[in-house]
């Protein structure tokens, strides 16, 4: 198939391919980390985390309706603020959430696949009730659409960038606040030992609240963001969820390098795959390999060292 | 009764229209008269159906809930404002249309267990519905077994006909094969590149592209892709377009996809007014979700645009968005979900009976010149008659109707040389 083209244009080609890679790994991270941090670090099963990044879309989209009407002089910026909205909404909707009905199933982890499961048919349904069964349109500024044109035939989308570094951010931060901070490590001590952890005066349900809600929170960004990639529609959600388990799941659940190291490896495999073989296959085979892998090695890539 | 039509009663509109008609009586005295006249429930109805001297009870049954809601919602719309307005007009033998909607919920089997409950317990004297292949394949045995009539509003595969069963939306070649030749010719294209989601349609759908552009064309298929469904990420097949550099990147992707996909293409510089795209899966609900900055410049090829120019549709837009909203637009499968009602109310009168076995025979021929789409007859196998158009899309979501066939293209579901 590389008979007919030039060295260039193969060059260009594979720059771009790797590009594409990249993106979806930034993808995968970013809607893995919400995950990771709530089943990961919580052992919650969490369904709902589609719906989750659902709302901070909707979020978005009131946000851009909003700036369009009344502020459109300001509408070039309103990603940012979006952004910041989405992630108080979601983390406010999971706080509440943790507080109606994970807390009292902290000891039946799988109870939790059930509950959240219900909670996200249900969100759904109230996103239908709401803003109509019909997607919606989120309206970009010009800055963030088209791409950059590096060299003739090598053109890098905007969006994808954009994504990158956002991700790249949350990432840091997400490990700053679990790995340095005092408040990450009494979420670390009430998830190994919950009843230890409160003998020695760390107030378990704020930290178990706070920590599904930053969970959510981080869902909300990352479904504000794929309003630039995706759709919006109340079970857009859905597309996500499959692919967000099998990263963390892949990545061993506790461990954030590992889900990063998993959302590397996936994407890469796809995105190679999917150049060589049709977009159905790269998938299947994509499926298998994780398969094979979760097999040898059912802890996933990385996994606490912890004494059983 | 269903939700729904309690719903239905206590909507404003609906209040105020009853409240309307309460306060003109000549408006009520018309379909008195015409009651009068009407012939006897016993003549007209010799099978048992829910048909009663003022009545006569139809079905709906679309996903108002789940994945499929976001598609079907318009055909619901569109069927609810044919049955208003047959109502207004006098209703179908001097009978008022009750409906029954049911929820088939984006599930295949729920689709078929409530379609039975329509035939069966509510004695249904037709359905209006299914969307989907999937769910038309799963109610299709359930109406040949009952001996219900279905109008299915969806552009579709073909490879199938019933006497039970009235396709409004087009089969595959009536889509595909004048947009193919159209934009041959109009645009010298010779290579093509397919990308489509994974499921029959599609596949089915390229696979008579294929054939065409190959045997008839003399062109060549430089590509053929399909994503799963659902699949958000598509810059490897973006890719790849711009490796091969085709004439015409030809798609069938679907559902929250479509709006990756163009999204996607957008973001990676493929400019659509230069690269020529034909899309038979966009419609202008679609456009909503997608963005009409994203997909400007892409041709489809429908039957149906909002924005024709003629008086059918002239008087049906704004119909539409009086009872619906301003806001809400209309695709090709909304416009033919509203000819189910019509057409079946055509063929009451034509058949001079509710019976399902009068109304299968005497199908073929009807005509419907209100159409939106301009004028349509039933073929013998039971598809439409009817224009291939392609449009392209513009900023606003709209498209702009740039060519249609001279006369109806003849329905052919099983088209030989193309399977």
């Amino acid at each position: 198939m590389f008979g007919d083209y030039s060295l260039g244009d193969l060059g260009s080609i594979f720059v771009m391919q790797g590009f594409a890679g990249l993106i979806l790994f930034s993808v995968y991270v970013l809607m893995a980390l919400g995950l990771a941090i709530i089943f990961g670090q919580m052992g919650v099963i969490n369904m709902a985390h589609g719906e989750f990044m659902i709302l901070g879309a909707y979020v978005t989209w009131m946000t851009s309706n909003f700036f369009q009407t009344y502020l459109p002089s300001l509408f070039s910026g309103y990603f940012f603020l979006a952004m910041i909205l989405a992630f108080v909404a979601s983390g406010a909707l999971g706080m509440l959430v943790e507080w109606v009905l994970i807390r009292h199933l902290y000891k039946r982890p799988l109870d939790t696949l059930l509950a959240t499961w219900g909670l996200s048919l249900i969100l759904q349904q109230a996103f239908r009730s709401v803003f109509g069964a019909r997607e919606v349109g989120v309206d970009l500024p010009q800055w963030m659409l088209g791409s950059l044109h590096v060299s003739e035939s090598i053109e890098v989308p905007i969006n994808g960038v954009f994504v990158m570094c956002l991700t790249v951010l949350i990432t840091v931060g997400v490990a700053y606040v679990m790995y340095k901070s005092r408040w990450g490590r009494q979420v670390r001590a009430v998830v190994q030992n919950r009843i230890m952890a409160g003998a020695v005066g760390i107030n378990t349900e704020k930290v178990d609240r706070y920590t599904y809600g930053l969970g959510c929170g981080i869902a909300g960004i990352a479904g504000s963001a794929f309003t630039m990639i995706g759709s919006t529609g109340p079970t857009s959600g859905q597309l996500y969820i499959v692919d967000t388990f099998l990263v963390v799941v892949f990545g061993g659940a506790a461990s954030l390098l590992g889900t990063i190291a998993s959302a590397f490896s996936i994407s890469q495999t796809q995105s190679t795959l999917e150049f060589f073989m049709s977009g159905s296959m790269a998938k299947v085979l994509t499926l298998l390999a994780v398969v094979g892998i979760l097999m040898l090695r059912p802890q996933g890539l990385f996994a606490l060292k912890v004494r059983k | 009764m269903s939700d729904e039509e309690t719903k239905g009663l206590l909507s404003p509109l609906r209040r105020k229209l009853l409240m309307g008609i309460a306060a003109v009586p000549a408006i009520t005295m018309l379909p008195r008269a015409s009651f009068a006249q009407s012939p006897a429930t016993s003549a007209i109805n010799t099978t048992g159906l829910a048909v009663t001297d003022t009545e006569v009870t139809v079905g709906i049954l679309h996903s108002a809930t789940g994945t499929m809601a976001i598609s079907e919602t318009g055909s619901i719309e569109a069927e609810k404002l044919a049955i208003e307005q047959i109502n207004a007009a006098g209703g179908v033998l001097g009978r008022k249309i009750k409906f029954i909607q049911e929820d088939g919920a984006s599930d295949w089997p729920t689709f078929a267990e409530k379609a039975k409950k329509l035939l069966v317990n509510d004695k249904v004297a037709a359905i209006m519905g299914c969307w989907t292949s999937a769910s038309r394949k799963a109610v299709l045995p359930v109406v040949e077994q009952y001996n219900g009539m279905l109008y299915y509003p969806t552009f579709y595969e073909g490879l199938e006909q019933s006497k039970n069963v009235i396709y409004t939306g087009q089969e595959a070649t009536q889509q595909i094969l004048a947009g193919l030749n159209w934009i041959a010719k109009e645009k010298g294209a010779k290579s093509f590149f397919f990308v489509g989601s994974d499921y029959i349609w599609p596949r089915t759908s390229n696979k008579i592209a294929r054939k065409h552009v190959e045997n008839v064309l003399k062109g060549k298929v430089v590509g053929e892709e399909y994503y799963p469904l659902g699949n958000t990420q598509f810059n490897s097949v973006i890719n790849k377009i711009k490796l091969t550099k085709p004439d015409v990147i030809f798609t069938d992707v679907v559902g929250g996809s479509n709006v990756a996909f163009y999204k996607q293409l957008k973001a990676a510089g493929i400019d659509l007014s230069k690269q020529a795209l034909l899309t038979i899966s966009v419609t202008e609900d679609e456009i909503d979700g997608i963005g009409g900055e994203n997909i400007a410049g892409a041709y489809a090829c429908m039957k149906y645009f909002q924005s024709l120019d003629n008086a059918n549709n002239k008087a049906f837009v704004p119909a539409f968005k009086k009872m619906w909203g301003e806001k809400t637009v209309i695709g090709d499968v909304t416009q033919a979900a509203y000819l189910g009602p019509w057409l079946w109310k055509l063929t009451v009168e034509k058949a001079g009976s509710f019976d399902v076995d009068k109304i299968a025979a005497a199908s073929p021929g009807v005509e419907f010149k209100g159409a939106p789409e301009g004028y349509v007859r039933i073929h013998e196998n039971h598809h439409l008659w009817s224009k291939t158009r392609v449009g392209r899309a513009k900023l606003d979501g709209q498209f702009e109707l740039i060519y249609e066939t001279a006369d109806l293209v003849e329905p052919n579901p099983f088209p030989k040389g193309y399977q």
